[in-house]
C-alpha cells in the first residue's frame, strides 16, 4: 500500500534515473531537495528546510551511503556520486564495524521523529463514570480518577491493556515507537539522544521497521546507480527475477522480463529456475537427514533474514537449517556458468537478499521498487512488452516458491515422486515476529511436532516483502 | 447523453506512485454513475513527463482536462460534478 514515505521514496527513484539518463544528474543531484521543497510550499515537517536536509539524506541512501557514515556534512551528493560513479569499489576492511557498514539497513537520524516512549494514557474522552471499569479492570491499581478524569501512574502501569478495553468511551489508548513495535528480536532503540538506532549485532534484515515508520526514517542502502553506471559502461549484467514479481507489476513474468531486457539487461533469468534446483536438492538433503534420525527435524534456508535470525539468536536451530543454497545462489551459479564475465543482478521484494548476496558474491541486488524506476524512467510499459522469449517456464511449484507453504508444496512434491505414499510432517512460520520467535525455540527444543519447517520472515511470504510493490 | 472517457494513465511511473489502486475504480462507481463513464486504462499519457512528476498518478476526463494526484475519492468527485453539470444544461 502506498503512503508519504513510500511515495516519496519512489518518487526521487524515478527522478535520479531519469536525470541519469539524460546525463544531468552530476549537475542536478543536489538541487532536487531545493527543487522539491521551493520556498513558499508547504512543508511536511516543521519547515522546508528540514525537509530538504532529509531529502539529502534520502538521495544519499540511494547513492548507497548512509546518514550513520557520514563524516563530512558539507560534502555534496555530486561529490559521493562522483565516488559511486568512479567505478572503484569502495574497499571496506573487515573488522568489527563491517557489519554497520555493510548493512543494507540505516538509521536517519534528522528524519526521526524521536516517538515518545511506549505507554498506557487516559485522553479527555474520559466522563470520569460512575462505574469505573478502568479503576476495577487494571490488576496493578494504576489507575485513579482525580478531578472527574482517569489517569494512569506509569510507573506502577504494565501495559498490559485491559483498562484500554474496559473502557466504553474509547479513552484509553496505547502509544507506541512503531519501529520497535514492528522489530521481532529488539535490535532498533531510541538512544540516549532519543534518536532511533539499529544495533546490527542483533539486526536479522527483515525490514520491518523500514515498512513501519511512520517518518520514513529507516532508509535501504541503494545500488540502483551502482547498476545504472555498469549499464552504461557496456557490461553484461544478468537481471534475475524473484519469483515473487508475479502481479507485482501489471502483465505477466514474461512480459516482466521483457521489460527488463528493454531497459538494458544483457539477458534475463527467472529465479524460479534456480527454485527448481532448490526443491531438487532440499529434498534429497531432507530425505537423507530423516534416513540418519527419523524424529529429528529440518527448516527451510531459502529466507535470509530468517537464516540470519538463527545466526543471531538462536544458535540451537544452526543445525537444523537446510544447508541447500537459495534460488538466488543457483540461479547465479547458472548464470556464471554459462558465461563467466556476466555480472549477476538480483531482483526482488526483500532487504535481507542484500546481506546475503553480499556473502555469497552476487554483484547487484535492486528492489522492484527500484526496477520499477527505471523501467518508468525509460518509459518502459510491462504491458506494452511481447512476452520475453524463454527456454521453457520454470515449473508451477516453482514459482510459487514466494507464497507461503509454496516451499512445502514443491519439496513435498518432489519427496512423493521419489517415494510414493511419503508423509511430511509440514509445519510454517508465516511470519517472523516475537511470538513466532518463541515459538521456533519450541521447535528447537523438540516440543512442537513436525520434521519440515517452513520460515519466512514476511507474513504471506516473499510476495508481502518489504520492498513489493502491491 | 455521451458517456464521459475517463483514461487512467497505467504507465510504470503513474502505477508505482499509486495507480494501482485506480485500476478497480470501475467496480467503485455508484449506480447513478455506472451507465454514464467509460473508463479505459491507458499505458504512459506522458503527463509526468510534462509536470515533473510531482502529481503522478494522472488521470485524463474527456480528452482535455488533467487530474493530478489522483485517488479514487477525487475522480468519484470529479465525475459527480460533470453528470450533474450535463443533467443541468
Amino acid at each position: 500500500m502506498i503512503n508519504g514515505a513510500t511515495y516519496i521514496r519512489r518518487e526521487l527513484l524515478i527522478r535520479l534515473v531519469r536525470a541519469f539518463d539524460d546525463g544531468v544528474l552530476r549537475e542536478e543531484i543536489d538541487q532536487i531537495p531545493i527543487r522539491l521543497r521551493p520556498k513558499d510550499s508547504d512543508a511536511s515537517r516543521c519547515c522546508i528546510y528540514h525537509d530538504r536536509a532529509v531529502l539529502k539524506y534520502r538521495l544519499m541512501a540511494l547513492l548507497g551511503i548512509s546518514a550513520e557514515e557520514e563524516t563530512d556534512e558539507a560534502k555534496t551528493l555530486s561529490e559521493y556520486l562522483d565516488e559511486i560513479i568512479g567505478g572503484e569499489p569502495r574497499e571496506i576492511s573487515e573488522d568489527s564495524e563491517f557489519e554497520r557498514k555493510t548493512a543494507p539497513l540505516s538509521v536517519c537520524a534528522p528524519a526521526c521523529s524521536g516517538c515518545p516512549d511506549a505507554r498506557v494514557v487516559s485522553t479527555s474522552n474520559c466522563r470520569g463514570c460512575f462505574a469505573r471499569p478502568c479503576v476495577y479492570s487494571c490488576p496493578k491499581n494504576a489507575i485513579t480518577v482525580t478531578n472527574g478524569r482517569s489517569q494512569i501512574d506509569s510507573s506502577k502501569c504494565v501495559k498490559c491493556g485491559k483498562c484500554i478495553s474496559a473502557c466504553p468511551y474509547n479513552a484509553i489508548v496505547k502509544t507506541t515507537v512503531p519501529c520497535e513495535e514492528a522489530c521481532p528480536v529488539g535490535a532498533i532503540r531510541k538512544n540516549e539522544r532519543g534518536v532511533a538506532e539499529i544495533d546490527f549485532s542483533k539486526c536479522i534484515f527483515c525490514g520491518k521497521c523500514f515498512m513501519s515508520c511512520p517518518f520514513g526514517a529507516v532508509m535501504e542502502r541503494s545500488q540502483i546507480v551502482s547498476v545504472l553506471s555498469a549499464m552504461k559502461r557496456g557490461e553484461k549484467l544478468v537481471a534475475m527475477v524473484a519469483p515473487a514479481a508475479d502481479r507485482q507489476f501489471p502483465g505477466t513474468v514474461e512480459q516482466l522480463l521483457a521489460a527488463c531486457a528493454k531497459a538494458g539487461f544483457s539477458d534475463v533469468i527467472e529465479v524460479a529456475l534456480g527454485a527448481e534446483k532448490t526443491t531438487e536438492h532440499e529434498t534429497a538433503e531432507f530425505l537423507e537427514r530423516m534416513e540418519q534420525d527419523s524424529k529429528t527435524f529440518m527448516t527451510t534456508s531459502c529466507c535470509p533474514a530468517y537464516v540470519n535470525l538463527v545466526g543471531k539468536h538462536l544458535p540451537e536451530l544452526i543445525d537444523k537449517v537446510s544447508l541447500t543454497p537459495s534460488p538466488m545462489v543457483y540461479t547465479h551459479e547458472m548464470v556464471r556458468e554459462a558465461d563467466p564475465g556476466a555480472k549477476t543482478v538480483f531482483i526482488g521484494p526483500c532487504v535481507a537478499k542484500r546481506s546475503e548476496a553480499r556473502r555469497k558474491g552476487i554483484d547487484f541486488v535492486l528492489s522492484f521498487e527500484e526496477l520499477g524506476a527505471i523501467l518508468a524512467g525509460r518509459k518502459i510499459d510491462v504491458l506494452a512488452c511481447e512476452p520475453h522469449p524463454i527456454e521453457r517456464p520454470a515449473a508451477a511449484t516453482a514459482r510459487n516458491f514466494a507464497r507461503s507453504c509454496g516451499v512445502t508444496e514443491a519439496v513435498l512434491a518432489e519427496a512423493t515422486a521419489k517415494l510414493p505414499g511419503f508423509q511430511l510432517a509440514a509445519k510454517q512460520i508465516n511470519g517472523i515476529d516475537r511470538k513466532t520467535c518463541a515459538m521456533l525455540k519450541l521447535y528447537a527444543s523438540g516440543k512442537l511436532p513436525a520434521n519440515f519447517l517452513e520460515v519466512m520472515a514476511c507474513p504471506g511470504g516473499c510476495v508481502n516483502g518489504p520492498c513489493s510493490l502491491s | 447523453m455521451e458517456k464521459i472517457k475517463v483514461e487512467i494513465c497505467c504507465g510504470t511511473a503513474c502505477y508505482l506512485l499509486g495507480a494501482a489502486k485506480l485500476m478497480n475504480i470501475e467496480e467503485e462507481l455508484p449506480e447513478n454513475l455506472k451507465d454514464k463513464v467509460d473508463i479505459q486504462a491507458r499505458t504512459c499519457l506522458g503527463l509526468c513527463e510534462r509536470d515533473h512528476l510531482g502529481g503522478a498518478p494522472y488521470v485524463k476526463f474527456n480528452d482535455t482536462e488533467i487530474m493530478g494526484n489522483a485517488s479514487v475519492e477525487k475522480v468519484l468527485a470529479r465525475l459527480n460534478q460533470l453528470v450533474e453539470g450535463a443533467e443541468q444544461s
